[in-house]
């Protein structure tokens, strides 16, 4: 793998479908995900078997409507940078654009993407979601994906100057479930967004958050959580892209393997172009593994072009929930999985806390707790 | 009234060069209230007892029983054990990395008796037991045993004896590695859970020094494996004296 190939200033971004030969496993990009599942999801003829559903009405200065991928809203955020990206927007015939202009803080708008229930094997599919924060706007956007689906997602975001937003994705997929998403946002002159990522359903996922840093001053919180157990494959390639000058990125990603054949991928590419002076960046990725045999990969990776920046700095550890952790606290009565919830739930507490919304926080506690609950029940 | 009774245990474990038999017939019983002392040169089996009671996957049960109040003790899980009524202050206290020591306790002692104990009183409990083992408050904030000194680390384990309120206590080396006022705050935690909760205390030790601060009423050598000769108070006092010589050559 040459230097031309693995540096992120030189990765191709384009809506052409065709710019992008389908991958082949060995590419850079791909060389951790397993391909064959996504193969599908690769072509332009993609259906749209996933119902977007918007719970109640949307809040003072928040609207949510269908448009066409002409709408002069769409299309504002980077141009897809792989096969999967591109597909689902050649495929995508109309996008849930998501517009806030709203002052609150806590207002949540939740759209839900809603695939099958399992009588029916859902068809390979595409979907496109646009979040666009006006100049100055707070508010929170929820996205839940739940049911049986194979989706290749684009979500876009832009945050207008001066705006404050949180986007929570929610990958609490059904069993068996395929899903690709590919996250594109940019924010202009001092604006913030805290990004989240949660994956703890489904089959696969692979979740490639791209996140640019056009304006001057504009600041990035990226959070990840993975809950990953055997028989799934979680997945986040972050790239953040620091652009503009005096920009902050903090991007701390955090998952539990729980059983023997789990398996987790986390890269972070870290991009600071040479007109990004005054750049103040960190990424952290940790792992937690609960069980022999589960396998987190983590792939931190900082590209600095300038050498006036405020801090650049990454860490990656990989820690292991071992027999001893687990006699000393079961020989305190605590029995062995209430001991692992326990540890779990104090490996992403100080995380979750972090997310700024009682309401999602306390929801993202029950999502994890439901997860620890499945393994309690026997498998059927 | 609660009984440990130990008969005729057996046990092995694995190593990479094969099974290998620690314990060789161990019999013993703790009643409530007793403190017995167990000493012995290294190696003998001492920690090896204390881990086998408490349930540890790395030692094998290949003969004898152990029961507590006539109830299976081996038959038991690791938690089931503690909830049974039994507790191993440990001679290497486990790092529980992000869980903190208030969080720890709180769930123990909710596992232990069934129901979250009420939060007033719980809060005051566990105050007036961290400041009588000289623990800051800032403590319960810490994560169990990460970075902990050696001295923080028994301190932390007497402070789970003090509130977990066990019916029978096996103190693993506690003293190792202690120094003279640490040693004190540890023993009169020791003496102050047992007067509240009259514990069974079964004091494992290489030394005699922790005697002068908890009084055993029986003194066992433990030598290759087994109880070699028992005795009152006055036998650690020979053992002072003599050392474990005579024990070894004749063993």
């Amino acid at each position: 793998m040459g230097l031309e190939t693995a540096s992120r200033a030189r990765r191709l971004g384009s809506f052409q479908l065709a710019d992008f030969p389908k991958p082949t496993g060995r590419e850079e990009q791909w060389r951790f995900t397993p391909i064959a599942d996504l193969a599908r999801l690769c072509d332009p003829d993609l259906a749209a078997d996933v119902a977007v559903e918007v719970a109640g009405p949307p809040g003072p200065g928040v609207s949510v409507e269908q448009v066409g991928l002409d709408h002069p809203a769409i299309g504002l955020a980077p141009a897809p940078g792989d096969r999967l990206a591109a597909a689902a927007w050649a495929a995508s015939r109309t996008a849930t654009l998501v517009t806030l202009a709203g002052t609150d803080p806590a207002a949540i708008t939740q759209v839900s993407l809603v695939g099958g229930d399992g009588s029916w094997t859902p068809l390979p599919s595409a979907a496109h979601v646009a979040i666009r924060a006006r100049r100055d706007a707070r508010g929170i956007v929820l996205l839940r994906h739940t049911g049986l689906a194979r989706l290749a997602e684009g979500v876009e975001i832009t945050v207008e100057e001066g705006a404050d937003v949180t986007v929570v994705a929610v990958h609490d997929w059904a069993a068996g479930a395929v899903h690709a998403a590919s996250h594109r946002a940019r924010l202009l002159k001092d604006a913030r967004l805290r990004h989240v990522v949660v994956s703890l359903g489904g089959a696969l996922t692979r979740v490639t958050p791209h996140i640019e840093l056009a304006g001057e001053g504009a600041q990035v919180e990226a959070l990840g959580i993975n809950v990953t157990d055997s028989g799934q494959h979680h997945e986040a390639q972050l790239f953040i892209d620091h652009q503009g000058r005096s920009c902050v990125s903090r991007a701390t990603y955090k998952g539990a393997l729980l059983g023997p054949s789990a398996r987790s991928v986390w890269v972070g590419d870290v991009l600071i172009r040479s007109r990004a002076e005054g750049t103040d960046t960190y990424e952290e990725n940790r792992n937690l593994v609960l069980s022999k045999g589960a396998r987190a990969d983590s792939v931190p990776n900082l590209e600095i072009e300038t050498g006036r920046i405020e801090g650049a700095g990454h860490a990656s550890a990989t820690g292991r929930f071992d027999e001893e952790q687990l006699f000393y606290l079961q020989a305190r009565g605590i029995p062995a999985e209430l001991a692992r919830s326990l540890v779990v739930h104090a490996f992403f507490a100080e995380l979750i806390g972090r997310i700024g919304s009682d309401e999602i926080e306390a929801a993202l506690r029950a999502a994890v707790d439901a997860k620890l609950d499945q393994r309690r029940r026997p498998l059927p | 009234m609660t009984t440990l009774e130990i008969r005729d245990l057996h046990v092995s474990v694995d190593t990479p060069e094969g099974v290998k038999p620690i314990l060789n017939g161990v019999d013993l019983t703790v009643r409530s209230g007793e403190t017995h002392a167990l000493m012995g040169p290294n190696g003998s089996g001492k920690s090896t007892l204390a881990y086998s009671l408490a349930g540890h996957p790395k030692y094998q049960v290949t003969q004898g029983s152990v029961t507590l109040d006539g109830e299976d003790l081996l038959a038991m899980s690791v938690d089931q054990r503690a909830r049974a009524g039994l507790f191993l202050a440990m001679q290497y206290p486990v790092e529980v990395p992000g869980v903190t020591v208030a969080n720890f306790l709180r769930t123990a002692r909710t596992a232990l008796s069934g129901q979250a104990p009420p939060l007033r009183a719980w809060v005051k409990e566990v105050g007036a037991a961290m400041d009588a083992l000289r623990f800051d408050r800032e403590f319960s904030e810490r994560s169990v045993n990460e970075g902990f000194s050696g001295g923080e680390k028994k301190r932390h384990e007497i402070l789970q004896l003090e509130l977990l309120r066990p019916k029978i206590a096996i103190l693993d080396e506690t003293d190792s590695g202690l120094d003279v006022d640490a040693l004190r705050v540890v023993s009169e935690g020791v003496n102050r859970a047992q007067a509240t909760t009259g514990a069974g205390i079964m004091l494992i030790t290489h030394y005699t020094r922790i005697l002068d601060h908890i009084r055993p009423d029986f003194v066992h050598v433990f030598v290759a494996g087994r109880i070699a000769e028992e005795g009152g108070p006055d036998l650690a006092a020979r053992l002072e004296a003599e050392g474990y010589d005579r024990f070894l050559t004749t063993a």
